[in-house]
Order: C-alpha cells, then structure tokens, then sequence
C-alpha cells in the first residue's frame, strides 16, 4: 500500500499524529507476526536436522543395511541393532489397533452423520471430545490393570501383550477416526443423499452405496492418520506391551515398538555420542518417516476430496 | 444387481441400525468403565498427603505429588507462556497476513507436519537440542517447556486460524473503511470477535501440555525429586512422569497411587476446562 493512503495525507496525519507512527509500526508487526509463522518450518528443520544428524553419526557405526535387515535388537547387551522386531512390533500393534478402531469410528461417524437424533448427538460429540482428550497414560494403565488380568484369564497372555495395547490403542483412535469421518460425510452434499432416497433407497442403502462412496477419499484420509496416530502412540506400548525385542508377531506375548523403545531406554543417563543415543535417534528417524509419509499421503487424498466438493 | 425384497432390506435396516448404535454404546461404555475403574482403584489414596507429601519408592502411603504438581503447574504455565503468543501471531499472520504463494504454503505445511511428529519424537529434539549441548540446559523445567512448546505450537496455530475465520469479512472491511490499518483492525476488532475461539485453543494447549508423558520422559525427568522443582534451571517432574514412574513400582499400593495421581491429574484438566467454558461465555455474553 502507499505511503500516503496509509498515512491519509498531509492534512489528516498533522489532525491525527498516531496516525503516522502506525504506519511505520505496521511493517515492524507484519515482520514480527512473519517471523512467528517461520517457527513452524523452523522447528520442522530442527527436527529433520537432529534426526537425520544422529542417524548419520550411527549409521558409520552401523550400516543402513544392518540396521534394516537385521532381526535381532539386543543394543545393551550384545550391541546388534536389528531394527526388525521393533518394525513389526510397530506395525503388529499398529495395525491391529487401526483394524479395530476405524470401523468403530465409521459405525460410530455414520452413525452420528445419518442417523441419530439431536439429542443423541449432543451426548455423544462431548463424550468422544472427553474421550479424545484423556492422556495417554490413563489408557496405558487402564490397559495394564483392567485389560491385561482379563486377557490373561481368557487366553493364557503374558503379563506384557501386545493384544492390551493393541485393544486400548484401538479406543485411542475412536474419536479421532469418528470425527474425522464425520466432517468428510458432511462435506457430501446433501442431493446426493436426497437423491437416492427420493430414488426409493433406504436410510441404510443412501448412507453404505451413496453417501460412503462419495466421501471415501475424505474417509481414507482420516483412516490413514489414524494409523499414523497409533504409530506414534508411546505409553500405552511402554506400559502395556512390555520392553522385550524378540521378532515375532504373537500378540500374547510382550513385544515393543519404536517408540516403546525410544521412552524406554532414553533414560538421561546416556552419554551423548555413544553408539546407544545414536540408536535413539536412528530408531527416531524410521519413526518420523513413517508418520510423515503416512501423513502426506492423507493430505494428498484430503485436498482431492476437498476439490471434489469445492 | 438382483432386486432385493422389501423385507431383506428392511431386515438389514435394522441390523445397522442396532450394529450402529452398539459402535455407540461400545465407546461411550469404554468411557465410563476407563474413568470409573480408575476412580475405584483410586478410592483408598484420596486423601490430603496425595498432594503434599513427597515421592516414595518404599511406603505407597507416603507417597505423594508435592513436587510433581509444582513442576507440572509451573511447567505448563511456562510452555502457554511461550507457545500462545507465539502460536497467535503465526496463526495471524497466515489467516491476515500471508499472501496466496510459495512462502504461505511452505508455512502452513510446516504447521501441518508438526501437528503429525509423534510427541516422543519431540522428546528427542528437546534432548538432542535443549538438554544436551549446543543448549546443555539439563533435564530442567525450562526444557521441558521449551519442547512441550514446539510440541502445542501447531494446535495453537490451526485454531487461532480457525477461530479468526470464523470472524465475517464485514467486520474487517468496516473497520479498515473508516480509517483503521491492518494491525488496528486486527488487534481492534477481529481479535477480540475470535476471543472465544482463541480462548478454547489455549485451553486445548493447556490440555495437550498437561497430559504429555512420553516426550518428557525422552528429556530425563527425575522422578524422585525432595525438593520442589521452584528454580528455571532445577531438575523438572511433572505428574504424568511421576504417575508413570509409580506404575513402575511393584505392589497394589502405587498402583492405586498411581491411579490417585490420574484422578489428580485428570481434576486440573476438568477445572481447566470448565474454567475456560465459563471464560468463552462471559467473553460471548459480553459482545
């Protein structure tokens, strides 16, 4: 803008003098406000360069190769690190968490979208924000002191499983899914749906074959976070699933994850430097990839989904 | 397709029906078991020393949160300190400020992918930057704060967005008609019109830094403090560490002082929010 539409000329500046004052201030705030935004892209460097920095030192100790393909994470004891059975601990519990909770969260989204009354609704949206908003470490213990005794009277588990957390973590991600979906079947415009109920559908077969199918990216892309989410998820796993590293994928038994393994062993006591802090950081990095990968691809299918309504 | 009998397909209408409301009922139900077992299991600790006495590792009865919730209150204070100015300008700035551009993309992709880092991942940012050199603050509450900061960041930043959204274009355009700048129109009219909305924002950092354990834990949290952690640079404890820390413990006894330091720990996020509930209303009344 011009100085003199900023200022508002000669006259009313001399009428008004804070008037001037504030347009010089105004670059002042606008590169103050600019330099808060960077922070995001700032932390993100930080983040990348602390990662990748770590990983570089620990990957001359230990080759890519060796930490990718080996299937024995023993770094205390006998110091090979396979990061095998921390990737499928991971994508055991992960998994298994994504396979029951986004159902529950569709049923629960589809639900609240198509079906259920006002009243039912304005129970149920608080219920989920609480249940969103509980830390995770009440869902760890509640998974070791309340799930597991149950598992191990049904089905002979250990005392760390991987089925607790995997049952716990599956609740973890109800809200975030249910939301999520609920945003993307409102986003469907509604002569879709009117439609096919004008066309004779029932509620059930305008909601599964209509509606559904129309919000489907916008769906698959709350699902993906989700599984992003129990990724990430660290308590529940550091509480519930245990600490051992063995490769195998039996959900009874105990079984980590990497991020299990990064709040379990960065205890403070490491010095920095060593092959062992390293790890953490190596162990660290597979962790951010995945997310972000998994992140990315969700907003690619988000902003297709946005297009489609625009 | 074959054509379906009315029949069938009223029969599969109520099956969804009863499947759909039982996805309810499942997580609702889980809601109430979680917070009610955890209320039992916490029944025998609720008592005045919960929260003045020290840490023990020996006698569950003894053992208390003092330090913990001195940490976590001052902890949280530091980080809301930190990250709401911050957090508010950025999300100014790309809602007011930031031209349509590579730049703004770039900044509002960054706000994205720092929502989605898995807080542990946090953790190690704080320890690789904050507590080891080139900081070398040590396991201090000022590290903690530092990294919890980056942590609520994001959150802040997409609902001061949203909230600022909320705020009818008129508003600015009024304001800007009858001669104000851009900083005062913005500082005069639409920030006050989005309060609400900023207000339930930071109250949702305040959650977020209140409930994290996993990235504090990364940071070296000392568990077993005898002294409450007043000073900046002492050695920091919060409650969710502490709880983890008493989980750990063998024995019913820490964990029903566990389960104590959750029925704590979820109280100050209750009265949190509720405050913030009855502030966004007093604030709506008022406008």
């Amino acid at each position: 803008m011009a100085e003199r539409g900023e200022g508002g000329g000669p006259v009313l500046s001399r009428a008004l003098p804070e008037r001037r004052r504030w347009a010089g201030a105004e670059g002042a705030i606008h590169a103050a406000l600019l330099l808060a935004a960077g922070v995001a892209v700032l932390a993100t460097v930080a983040i990348a360069s602390v990662l990748f920095g770590n990983s570089l030192s620990f990957f001359t100790a230990v080759s890519p190769w060796t930490f990718y393909s080996g299937s024995v994470w023993s770094p205390d004891i006998r110091g090979l690190f396979g990061v095998l059975p921390l990737l499928v601990g991971t994508l055991v519990i992960a998994g298994g968490a994504a396979l029951l909770g986004i159902p529950l969260g569709l049923g629960a989204a589809l639900y609240l979208r198509e079906y259920a009354p006002a009243w039912v609704r304005s129970i149920v949206k608080p219920v989920l924000e609480i249940l969103a908003g509980v830390p995770t470490i009440v869902f760890g213990f509640f998974a070791l002191v309340f799930v597991t005794p149950a598992l191990q009277d049904w089905f002979g588990a250990s005392y760390f499983n991987g089925l607790s957390a995997i049952l716990v973590i599956a609740f973890l991600i109800v809200p975030l899914v249910s939301s999520l979906s609920e945003d993307a079947l409102a986003a469907v415009p509604s002569d879709l749906r009117e439609g096919a109920l004008a066309l004779g559908a029932t509620r059930f077969e305008a909601s599964v074959r209509v509606v559904l199918p129309a919000a489907l990216s916008g769906i698959g892309a709350s699902c993906l976070l989700a599984f992003s989410r129990a990724v990430g998820e660290t308590m529940v796993v550091v509480i519930a699933a245990g600490v051992h590293t063995d490769l195998h994928a039996d959900v009874l038994r105990p079984m980590t994850t990497l991020a299990g393994f990064v709040a379990r062993r960065a205890t403070g006591d490491l010095p920095t430097g060593s092959t062992l802090y390293q790890s953490l950081f190596a162990v660290g990095l597979t962790l951010f990839l995945m997310t972000l990968a998994l992140n990315l691809v969700s907003d690619r299918l988000r902003a297709r989904f946005r297009e489609e309504y625009a | 397709m074959r054509p379906r009998s009315r029949q069938s397909r009223g029969v599969r209408e109520v099956l969804f029906r009863i499947g759909a409301i039982a996805c309810l009922v499942a997580a609702l139900g889980v809601l109430a078991v979680l917070l009610g077992s955890i209320l039992v299991t916490a029944a025998p600790m609720l008592r005045p020393e919960l929260v003045t006495n020290f840490p023990s590792t020996t006698n569950p009865w003894r053992a208390g949160y003092w330090p913990a919730i001195v940490g976590t209150l001052y902890v949280v204070a530091l980080t809301l300190l930190f990250a709401l100015p911050l957090g508010v300008a950025a999300g100014i700035y790309l809602e007011e400020y930031a031209p349509p551009g590579r730049l703004t993309r770039l900044l509002q992709a960054g706000v994205a992918n720092l929502a989605g880092v898995p807080s542990v991942v946090f953790g190690l940012l704080g320890l690789a930057l904050f507590v080891r050199p080139p900081l070398a603050l040590g396991p201090s509450v000022i590290a903690a704060a530092l990294t919890l900061t980056l942590l609520v960041f994001p959150y802040v930043v997409v609902t001061t967005q949203e909230s600022l959204r909320a705020v009818p274009r008129s508003l600015r355009e009024a304001s800007l008609a009858i001669g104000a700048t851009r900083w005062q129109t913005i500082r005069g009219q639409v920030v006050p019109a989005a309060a609400p909305g900023l207000l339930t924002g930071s109250i949702l950092a305040a959650s977020r830094a209140l409930g994290e354990t996993a990235p504090l834990i990364v940071l070296g949290s000392v568990v077993l403090l005898t002294i409450p952690p007043w000073d900046l640079s002492a050695p920091f404890v919060v409650l969710s560490v502490q709880i983890y820390a008493f989980i750990g413990l063998p024995g019913a006894g820490f964990q029903a002082v566990a389960a104590a330091g959750m029925v704590v720990l979820l109280g100050m996020l209750l009265l949190f929010n509720g405050l913030a509930i009855v502030a966004r209303n007093r604030l709506q009344r008022k406008r």
